[in-house]
């Protein structure tokens, strides 16, 4: 009975342990949610959508942020989702045990944990200084980098996840290779697929580092993406350091829209991955 | 062409020669030859010198303990295997007396000639009726009445279509394991095929679907050669007309199935069929 007793301890003390853990880790989101709440609501109002950013001391809204960032996630994801399931396909269904499928797998698992600051200089050197100024599709490009080794990871890993004895059945009745891919190992994956795509579209939607170099920020309203373009995260970023109230709380009420946007696109993907309809 | 069994299996050097009474027990013509074939994963050698012939409208069994390498012989017939890298078979599999193990042949028409029914149900995640049309869209272009008539044919001569004619356009994957099976034995001859390769279908199942999966083979037998792989061995007394025991990776015993479970040849024959090993 010591040996049970002793057992029983340990696994309190463990669980107990683990309880602590998340505990901790959840107090800080329950604290980063409640403060943006607490300050971000009371900065909340209608002209917010209807205004552009305002200069210091008069009132205005982040319309010209929203719309924004709203187009150059627009683009950044029509360049990075095909580029990403793509790439990905390659990895899964023609170069799984190639040296070139690993040699791109490292690379991409490297650009997938490379600092956002980085790309945004990058994408400065090869874009912005060539073009002379900055520019919404400079910023669209740094995003859609970031987006790619993400969406490339979880294509990979979904098509991975499809079982050979269904690529088999295909093949066992003549179907060519790309057809199977197209027709059974997609359809198999595409839950998970879109999910991946979800979850870059949330992870870019608050990159700030790499719009400072490339998509710069825009006082006004503007519809030209050859030109610099206000969005959310710059906007916070520089009206959050300002020592002007009205704009402190603006950068608020553009922290938690982004705040609330990234986690709808989440629960989303969750609510997406977890639908049962032909995918599962 | 008619070869007799004697004749296919002398170059065989694992396998006693035949007496020439043998010969004249197989009346049908030989649909399938299998000379000499070999198979690698990677160095290991799984398969050694295997020779035989599957005859037209005939079941042929396949048994032996797990590894013997039967599956791996069923897998060469369709070079299913090719879908792997490091996987490579030598001699020659000749179906209508061409071999389709040749480096220049259209893979994909080969395939569409020889149906394969897997161990695990794999419904395509998709409709009843799509999983049917689907082999069937990739070879012909049909109009949908003439689609719709393919698919209840086949539904129907796998034992399946009362089941599901109401719930056709519902996805595969709701079906229970049993008719599962039977939804991939009905994909696999909607495509007309001349040979249906069955890698243990019946081991996932129940009872009562393994039996009517054994009803539906005798019952395709008429149309088909079938050649089926089963660790079942009471399966392949009652369902084949032939059996090919094999024991890590040589065949053994080749004959017709009344012959091996009575009268076996060989030693190691008898003792797997007694259930002294395997």
């Amino acid at each position: 009975m010591d040996l049970y007793a002793r057992r029983r301890f340990s696994n309190y003390l463990v669980v107990g342990l683990s309880l602590c853990a998340t505990a901790f880790g959840l107090l800080f989101l329950v604290f980063v949610l409640g403060t943006l709440l607490v300050n971000g609501i009371g900065a909340l109002n209608l002209s917010l959508f209807t205004q552009a950013t305002p200069p210091p001391g008069s009132s205005g809204g982040l319309i010209n942020a929203i719309c924004g960032s709203l187009a150059m996630t627009v683009i950044a994801t029509a360049i990075g989702t095909p580029t990403g399931i793509l790439a990905g396909t390659f990895l899964a269904e023609y170069a799984h045990n190639s040296r070139l499928g690993e040699l791109v797998r490292f690379i991409n698992d490297i650009l997938l944990s490379a600092p956002s600051i980085i790309i945004g200089l990058f994408v400065y050197t090869i874009l912005v200084v060539p073009m002379g100024h900055f520019s919404a599709w400079a910023g669209s490009v740094a995003l859609a980098i970031i987006m790619i080794p993400v969406i490339v990871r979880t294509t990979e890993d979904m098509l991975t996840l499809v079982p050979n004895a269904l690529r088999e059945a295909a093949a066992a009745l003549g179907a060519p290779k790309w057809k199977i891919i197209v027709t059974i190992t997609y359809r198999s994956a595409v839950q998970g697929m879109l999910t991946g795509v979800l979850l870059a579209v949330a992870r870019i939607s608050g990159e700030t580092a790499p719009l400072l170099f490339t998509a710069l920020n825009n006082q006004f309203w503007s519809s030209n993406l050859n030109a610099p373009m206000a969005n959310l995260p710059v906007v916070i970023f520089q009206f959050a350091m300002s020592p002007y109230v009205d704009w402190q709380a603006l950068a608020w009420a553009g922290a938690l829209l982004i705040t609330v946007t990234i986690l709808l696109l989440n629960i989303g993907a969750r609510m997406f991955a977890s639908w049962s309809g032909l995918g599962k | 062409m008619s070869v007799s069994l004697a004749s296919a299996m002398t170059p065989s050097s694992n396998v006693q020669a035949q007496n020439g009474s043998n010969a004249s027990a197989f009346p049908l013509p030989v649909k399938v030859e299998i000379r000499n074939v070999g198979f690698y994963y990677g160095k290991f050698h799984a398969l050694k010198n295997v020779s035989l012939s599957l005859h037209d409208r005939r079941v042929t069994a396949f048994i032996g303990p797990s590894g013997c390498g039967k599956s791996t012989l069923l897998r060469i017939l369709n070079r299913i295997y090719e879908l792997y890298p490091n996987q490579t078979a030598t001699g020659e599999v000749l179906v209508d007396g061409q071999n389709i193990l040749s480096p220049g042949l259209d893979l994909n028409l080969v395939r569409s000639k020889i149906g394969m029914v897997f161990q695990k149900p794999t419904p395509f995640p998709m409709s009843i009726h799509d999983n049917i049309t689907f082999g069937i869209k990739l070879y012909e272009r049909l109009p949908k009445s003439e689609l719709d008539d393919r698919v209840e044919s086949a539904l129907r001569r796998a034992a399946l279509w009362d089941e599901v004619k109401d719930k056709l356009r519902q996805s595969g994957l709701g079906l229970s394991g049993g008719q599962q099976q039977r939804l991939c034995i009905a994909r696999a001859i909607a495509v007309q095929p001349e040979i249906l390769l069955l890698d243990e279908p019946a081991s996932a199942l129940d009872p009562i679907s393994t039996q009517r999966i054994e009803e539906l083979i005798a019952e395709l037998k008429s149309d088909y050669c079938i050649a089926i792989v089963t660790h079942n061995m009471q399966q392949a007394a009652r369902s084949s007309d032939y059996t090919a025991f094999m024991y890590l990776g040589e065949l053994v015993e080749f004959d017709e199935t009344e012959r091996i479970f009575t009268h076996p040849r060989e030693r190691r024959t008898e003792d797997y069929i007694t259930g002294r090993f395997g």
